[in-house]
């Protein structure tokens, strides 16, 4: 049986180690974005919103939630692999996993279920905490569910790219700082480009995050400032680029064998 | 069968540091193999390319047959590693970390519990498998390390300096459950500093300077090759010089011992002899170095000084 095989066995031991640390460090992995996304809620949704009124025809509580529960998701997602692989190679107890017989494949497929699962556990939590500020209808499930999942893949794939390269605790805040997080701000989670002068548009467009945060809130609200179609093959050739460096750095153990 | 086989192998690291210089090595199958060499000699830069966590840039390894470049899988389920440094995540429990350790192994989880039980008793961990492993001792680390390499049931265990820095009852402890997991059928390579424990443990040996093997034989051929040896005697009373005695080449410690380099070729009892009409009277008498450890000095001293910084394995 397949549930038998070595392959899965390994797949399995990684995915169940990395849940358990999550669910272990709660207080670490899930609190601090719910502290942080309530405020955000509070601040630009309630106080400020009020003010600013309606965005791409919703009210500015309705238009943020999408981008916010988006933006919990990646910089989850991204954070838990890059902490949990870099650690591991820190500690050196990545090399339980190198000299055993698990192909690099799993490790990776290991690593990423973990930090989807987190970016996904952190990104329910978020939307439970949107549900006491504003009320939720989701337009299209299927639309919500793939590019919350797909994007979860990209930032976990691009946190191990970044843990692969890192040699000290500074080089895995670097990326987040200067550019998760300015991309992420800048990807129209609190605003339509809208509203943008055709220059900045231009410019806003060639920010994947823009097409992940539009996407998600289509699959919610039914609005979007970028076609679908497109924000998938965004996400879809991300995945595939970011999977095959990831693959090829592990192949050659790049950072990982000496 | 061959455990292992290595030839031609060649590693040269990106600073231009040659590692390993063309090592042709076999262990063969069931066997008590100690791997003995200087720091810096290539000791783990080799086990690190047999365990795939260094890249090999010329050569062959083959872990029962299994070619680790091709079909690196296959030879790494017959191989279990026992590292030099702890390398489990400390933060962990052992019984956590040996049960991952199975997992990756592709060990079904309910068999990796009864073998985790087994081993944990068998190497006197069962009462802490569920403390912080950070929390245990030196000695509890080490014996952990050699759990977890043993979860799968390796055909070939490596042990790159298993002993060092623990105490001589757990060294000794840790000495009987290594010959029993060879007793068993599991070959066991052995890198130490402690060069009684190869000439206790292990049937073959090879030593390794400069990247390249310089002796490869059996623990008892190496042994027979010495053909001095030093010997420490404790006098009943003080002397003032010296004594010469022809084919003896012998120096003061301090007015009461002796050190007295006997040629293999001469009988003790002739010493003795000497000694007593010089009106010597020897207390005791004790091997001033162990056996191995003379050979071994003498060997890497033989092949020279070091070309580069002993830093590379």
């Amino acid at each position: 049986m397949f549930r038998d095989s070595p392959t899965w066995i390994g797949y399995e031991t990684i995915v169940i180690k990395e849940v358990t640390r999550i669910l272990r460090i709660w207080v670490q992995t899930i609190v601090p974005p719910a502290i942080t996304m309530s405020l955000y809620f509070i601040i630009f949704g309630n106080l400020i919103g009020r003010r600013i009124g309606e965005m791409g025809g919703f009210d500015y509580m309705s238009f943020i939630v999408p981008g916010l529960v988006m933006m919990s998701v990646i910089t989850n997602s991204y954070g838990n692999m890059v902490s949990s692989f870099f650690g591991a190679k820190f500690g050196k107890h990545i090399e339980e996993m190198l000299v055993s017989p698990l192909p690099n494949i799993v490790i990776l497929l290991g690593y990423v279920t973990g930090a989807v699962f987190r970016g996904l556990l952190v990104g329910t939590v978020v939307t439970g905490v949107s549900l006491f500020f504003t009320d939720l209808q989701i337009h299209d499930f299927a639309v919500t569910v793939s590019v919350v999942l797909l994007t979860a893949i990209v930032f976990a794939l691009a946190g191990m790219i970044n843990a692969i390269f890192a040699r000290k605790f500074d080089d895995i805040a670097i990326i987040p700082t200067f550019v998760l997080t300015p991309l992420t701000y800048l990807g129209g989670v609190f605003y339509s480009i809208s509203l943008l002068p055709e220059f900045w548009q231009t410019v806003s467009r060639a920010n994947p995050i823009l097409y992940m945060v539009n996407a998600f809130r289509y699959g919610i609200l039914g609005t979007s400032d970028v076609s679908i179609g497109v924000a998938f093959s965004v996400i879809g050739v991300f995945i595939v680029a970011l999977g095959t460096i990831c693959l090829t750095l592990l192949n050659r153990g790049v950072g990982l064998r000496t | 069968m061959k455990a292992l086989d290595i030839q031609g192998l060649e590693k040269t690291y990106a600073n231009g540091v040659r590692a390993l210089d063309g090592v042709d090595l076999s262990v063969e199958e069931g066997d008590f193999f100690a791997l003995l060499g200087p720091n810096g000699a290539g000791k783990s830069t080799l086990i690190g390319i047999v365990s795939s966590l260094v890249n090999m840039s010329a050569g062959g390894v083959r872990v029962f047959d299994a070619d680790i470049a091709r079909e690196r899988s296959r030879a790494m389920s017959m191989l279990g590693l026992v590292p030099q440094e702890v390398n489990f995540n400390q933060f962990e429990r052992p019984w956590d970390i040996i049960i991952n350790q199975a997992g990756y192994y592709g060990v079904p989880r309910r068999q990796a519990k009864e073998r985790c039980e087994m081993l944990l008793n068998e190497l006197k961990l069962w009462d802490k498998r569920m403390d912080l492993s950070r929390e245990l001792s030196g000695g509890m680390k080490r014996r952990l390390m050699i759990a977890r390499a043993m979860i799968h049931d390796p055909r070939l265990l490596i042990l790159d300096e298993p002993t060092a820095g623990v105490d001589i009852e757990i060294r000794r402890s840790m000495w009987r459950y290594i010959s029993k997991i060879n007793e068993a059928g599991t070959t066991v390579i052995l890198t130490t500093h402690y060069l009684e424990e190869a000439e206790q443990l292990c049937r073959n040996v090879a030593i390794i300077d400069h990247g390249t093997i310089v002796e490869n034989t059996t623990v008892k051929n190496l042994i027979s090759q010495l053909d001095v040896e030093t010997f420490v005697f404790d006098l009943a009373e003080d002397i003032a010089a010296a004594p010469t005695i022809e084919d003896y080449e012998i120096s003061m410690r301090d007015a009461r011992t002796l050190e007295i380099s006997v040629p293999k070729t001469r009988p003790i009892n002739q010493l003795f002899d000497a000694l007593g009409q010089a009106g010597i009277t020897v207390l005791s008498m004790r091997n001033k170095a162990n056996r191995l450890e003379e050979l071994f000095i003498r060997l890497v001293e033989k092949s020279g000084p070091p070309e580069e910084p002993a830093d590379v394995s």
